[in-house]
């Protein structure tokens, strides 16, 4: 027996000037004793980035509710939910699984009657979803958060109402974090669903075809019309319109709405139209966010218009050259139905065509939301929901508990209760806060030890190594495989210039590379460059159209990067794991979208 | 004479997989795949009417079936010389002036009057699962060069019939010798720049979805008898991709010889690591085993050969029948409710 590669749990020690990490998470999240005996991988592709003390309710709703789902609503006859730690702000999950077979098949006589019941109903459940997600969000953004005024209303005494106002602060605060919870219950009730379908496809797929590779699977299966590229499209739409109104001189790279938008009003009759039409496009379009909805700092296009405006420009020389801007999607839908009726006939029998067009059949069903349910969950309510977060930052400021606004994103949501409570004492009592000064330093420090975190190269894994990894649903959410386990605890050194990934879309380019954290160094970008970034974001599309290739740190073959990168023809490398720290802007590479490999050709 | 009927030689245009039982598993497989629109080497054939014209009362003449009738798998001594011998009198026994005017008249017109080389192999015309076996155990004479040669060669093909390991193995399947007949193929010779083989599967995994291709500098016999490791490709038939390429240090090479036959000769340095086929023509050359494969509606083993102009030529096709014998379970079967699937695999009950 080998030495095991990961370290343990309990071994990992702080980093230096973040002492006290563990002070922003709850005591449920640090690490115990027994986690020595379990195996755990870091989450890099949901919290690529330390969590603040706020943003853990992310992980926290996400995991009750994916755990519930799998675990007590549906009950997956193998699979329950997942255990969460934090390790120097980074998310640790271990899966648990069912092995009684006793148990196993209790769980599937549930899972048939519960699971079969969705499948059989799908359209009209999503269709149903969508309208429950609608309301949803419509509530979250009509949440009042009470302003405490000099005198409460005076209706609260004309109608005989009884209740102050301070009351309805927590109220508000509740029903937020509520809604929030709500969204990713709904999230996950048809998602692991989906997951399911998918999976039996890509297994068969595998079966039949040894040799069929991620990327061919998923181009069978996904969907044309998505929502995802709907704000792109959008955006399309607004320098067509642009170049038609000729507006078109007054969109500048900076994208700077408090100059660009009022030059378009002063344009009259056609400044109006596009206004018009811009307003049109935002509401609900323009409510994606620039990352993946994780992190309060990835704000939507609404909340920053210079995002979406300073990709017009682009597009806007595209359409005066005569390109076509629009999705090839009846070429994209043919190829598709190629594919698919192709390797179809490849099948041995009459009996594997049939079972393979029943499980296409499932995973075109549920496709659709597998793939839209994002823009809803993610995109649309967290904006909104920490948007309404920074409403309630706004009553600590004022009331002096808080530096800034946004200073609230660095307190437990627990802790945001206290600080809320004592506002409400406050404005009751006639008196300032009590201990106000309390969070401000506390809040100094998080910030501090976040920069710091940030710099921590996390482990991939933790605890002791498995000897296998067969489940696939693993492979599909985080690109983890048996192979991905032994790479990170050997890393082949063989020639280090080389970077091993997901062969995500096909070709082979070389180019200059040129390395993006954040959307908003989305100016840094030049024709014909190859992007290499953490992972790519649907608010990312627009730069898609500049790119000759494109590399990332996290993702599988599923993830927008691959799936845009498909689209667009162009050699695409995933799941890298470390391109954006070995890679450096201006650097020569070659992007082998065949096999997975990027090469840094100008290496010191 | 019913045979009297049937022609004794056979060209490619007129031959297809119905001929089987006149022409032999191979010639009636390059007439099929002639008569699917692919290129390959012209020739013709020698027809079992052809061999039953030449051996005549030979057959009763040696007693060749009691005496086989005779033979034990066991006694390997007796066996090697009975069918020495037999195969002695064949290449011994004179054609009809009929029928050598007949041979020698289609060679001509094959040869150019001789210009061309030609290959004789014989065509077993025993059934698919038999003639499979047989391969390899038949003769094969490539770069034959003039009319004397050739019909040396296509008695040699004719007595193959009685090599010891042929008859070996008819007597352990318990086959019937009256029946027997020899087809014999001739065919114009292809002074290939390189060559090698295609699986419409792959070998390793069975996959139908990939094109495994092999290629070496000069004629394929190189790689055929193993005597060079190959440059190796993957490729995808629904995408074309090449998603495997191995590039391998070609170190000798099989040309043809002057006076007839195969050289081996030293690859020139510069060539030993160069890909020897472009990914043009490895498209092209995939393109065609696709077409091959639809033709006979399942996976094939193909030999292939690029002229020194780069023209694709195809010298064989057969079924592939490796896998096709692991092939009995399906992966999945169809399930009463679509989503059934799902319960089967997420419940344990198929393996994932």
């Amino acid at each position: 027996m080998s030495k095991n590669p990961f370290p343990m749990p309990t071994e990992i020690g702080p980093v230096a000037g973040a002492e006290n990490w563990h002070s922003m998470y709850a005591y449920y999240t640090h690490v115990q004793p027994d986690d020595d005996k379990r195996f755990w991988f870091y989450n890099s592709m949901h919290f690529s980035e330390p969590m603040s003390a706020f943003d853990m309710i992310t992980a926290e709703a996400a995991y009750h509710a994916m755990g519930a789902c799998m675990t007590r609503v549906f009950a997956f006859p193998t699979a329950m939910g997942i255990d969460y730690r934090v390790i120097n702000g980074r998310v640790y999950i271990s899966a648990n699984t069912v092995t009684d077979p006793a148990k196993i098949t209790e769980r599937l006589e549930v899972f048939q009657r519960r699971a079969g019941h969705y499948y059989e109903n799908w359209n009209q459940f999503f269709g149903e979803w969508e309208q429950r997600m609608g309301a949803l969000i419509k509530e979250m953004n009509a949440i009042k958060v009470p302003e405490l005024p000099e005198y409460d209303d005076e209706s609260v005494v004309m109608e005989k109402r009884g209740t102050a106002q301070n009351h309805y602060v927590r109220t508000a605060y509740h029903r937020t974090i509520e809604l929030y919870s709500q969204m990713w219950h709904h999230h996950f009730e048809m998602l692991m669903l989906g997951y399911g379908a998918y999976v039996v496809f890509f297994q068969f797929c595998k079966q039949a075809f040894p040799e069929i590779t991620d990327q061919n699977v998923a181009r069978m299966v996904a969907g044309i019309d998505v929502l995802m590229f709907r704000p792109d499209d959008e955006l399309k739409k607004l320098a067509r319109l642009a170049v038609e109104l000729k507006l078109d001189q007054l969109f500048t790279s900076d994208g700077n709405p408090a100059v660009i938008l009022p030059a378009v009003k002063a344009q009259g009759e056609a400044g109006a139209r596009w206004l018009a039409a811009l307003e049109t496009s935002r509401d609900p379009w323009f409510n994606i966010s620039i990352g993946d909805g994780f992190y309060h700092y990835e704000r939507s296009w609404n909340d920053d218009l210079s995002v979406p405006l300073s990709a017009l420009p682009h597009y806007i020389t595209l359409v005066k050259q005569g390109e076509s801007l629009e999705r090839p999607t009846e070429r994209l839908r043919e190829e598709r139905k190629r594919i698919i009726d192709e390797y179809r006939s490849l099948l041995g029998s009459d009996d594997e065509r049939a079972a393979f067009d029943q499980m296409l059949a499932v995973s075109h069903l549920v496709f659709p939301y597998v793939e839209d349910h994002k823009f809803y969950c993610e995109h649309w309510l967290t904006t909104s929901f920490f948007n309404k977060v920074r409403e309630f930052g706004s009553l600590l400021q004022r009331y002096e508990v808080l530096d800034r606004q946004d200073d609230i994103f660095q307190l437990h949501y627990t802790e945001v209760e206290q600080a809320l409570a004592n506002v409400m004492n406050s404005w009751a009592a006639g008196s300032p806060p009590s201990n106000r000064d309390h969070f401000k330093p506390i809040v100094a420090e998080r910030r501090a030890m976040l920069k710091v975190l940030a710099e921590w190269q996390a482990p991939p894994a933790i605890g002791p190594m498995p000897d296998n990894i067969e489940d696939p649903a693993l492979q599909m959410l985080w690109g983890i495989t048996t192979e991905t386990l032994h790479s990170w605890a050997a890393p082949d050194l063989t020639n280090s210039n080389d970077l091993k990934g997901y062969a995500a879309s096909a070709g082979v380019v070389e180019g200059v590379a040129r390395v993006l954290r954040s959307i908003t160094d989305f100016g840094e970008i030049q024709e014909g460059d190859i992007l290499v970034c953490p992972v790519t974001h649907p608010s990312w599309s627009p730069l898609f159209s500049k790119l000759k290739a494109a590399v990332s740190d996290i993702g599988g073959t599923m993830s927008h990067m691959a799936i845009v990168a498909r689209e667009y023809g162009m050699p695409a490398v995933v799941g890298t794991g470390s391109a954006t720290k070995r890679i450096q802007s201006g650097q020569r590479i070659r992007v082998d979208g065949d096999r997975g490999i990027v090469t840094i050709l100008d290496a010191a | 004479m019913t045979t009297a009927m049937q022609p004794t030689v056979a060209w490619f245009k007129d031959v297809d997989i119905r001929a089987v039982a006149s022409v032999g598993g191979k010639g009636a497989s390059l007439g099929e795949l002639r008569r699917a629109g692919i290129t390959i080497p012209d020739g013709f054939v020698l027809t079992t009417a052809a061999f039953r014209d030449f051996i005549g009362e030979l057959r009763q003449q040696l007693d060749t079936e009691s005496r086989i009738a005779a033979l034990k798998n066991s006694d390997t001594a007796t066996l090697n010389d009975c069918c020495a011998g037999i195969r002695e009198a064949v290449v011994q026994q004179p054609c009809s002036a009929g029928l050598q005017q007949a041979i020698c008249g289609a060679y001509q017109e094959l040869s150019d009057g001789g210009k061309h080389a030609v290959a004789v192999r014989s065509s077993a015309t025993s059934e698919d699962s038999a003639e499979a076996s047989f391969a390899g155990l038949q003769d094969t004479y490539l770069w034959v060069r003039d009319e004397q040669a050739m019909l040396e060669a296509v008695k040699k093909c004719w007595a193959s019939l009685y090599n010891a390991e042929s008859v070996s193995y008819r007597l352990r399947l318990g086959v019937v010798e009256a029946q027997l007949a020899m087809a014999v193929v001739i065919q114009r010779m292809v002074n290939s720049r390189c060559s090698g083989v295609m699986f419409t599967r792959s070998p390793t995994t069975g996959d139908r979805s990939v094109i495994t291709l092999e290629a070496s500098w000069g004629l394929g016999s190189s790689i055929v008898s193993g005597e060079v490791t190959p440059d190796r490709f993957v490729i995808n038939k629904i995408t074309g991709e090449i998603t495997r390429r191995d590039i391998a240090d070609k170190q000798i090479e099989h040309v043809p010889a002057e006076t007839g036959g195969v050289l081996e000769q030293p690859v020139a340095g510069h060539l030993r690591q160069q890909q020897c086929v472009s990914d043009a023509e490895i498209h092209a050359l995939a393109t065609i085993a696709r077409e091959v494969e639809r033709h006979y509606g399942k996976p094939q083993d193909i030999e292939w050969a690029l002229d020194q102009d780069g023209n694709v030529l195809l010298l064989q096709s057969r079924p592939e029948t490796v896998w096709a014998a692991k092939d009995a379970a399906p992966v999945a079967k169809p399930a009463a409710r679509p989503f059934d699937h799902i319960f089967k695999v997420m419940g344990g009950q198929r393996k994932a």
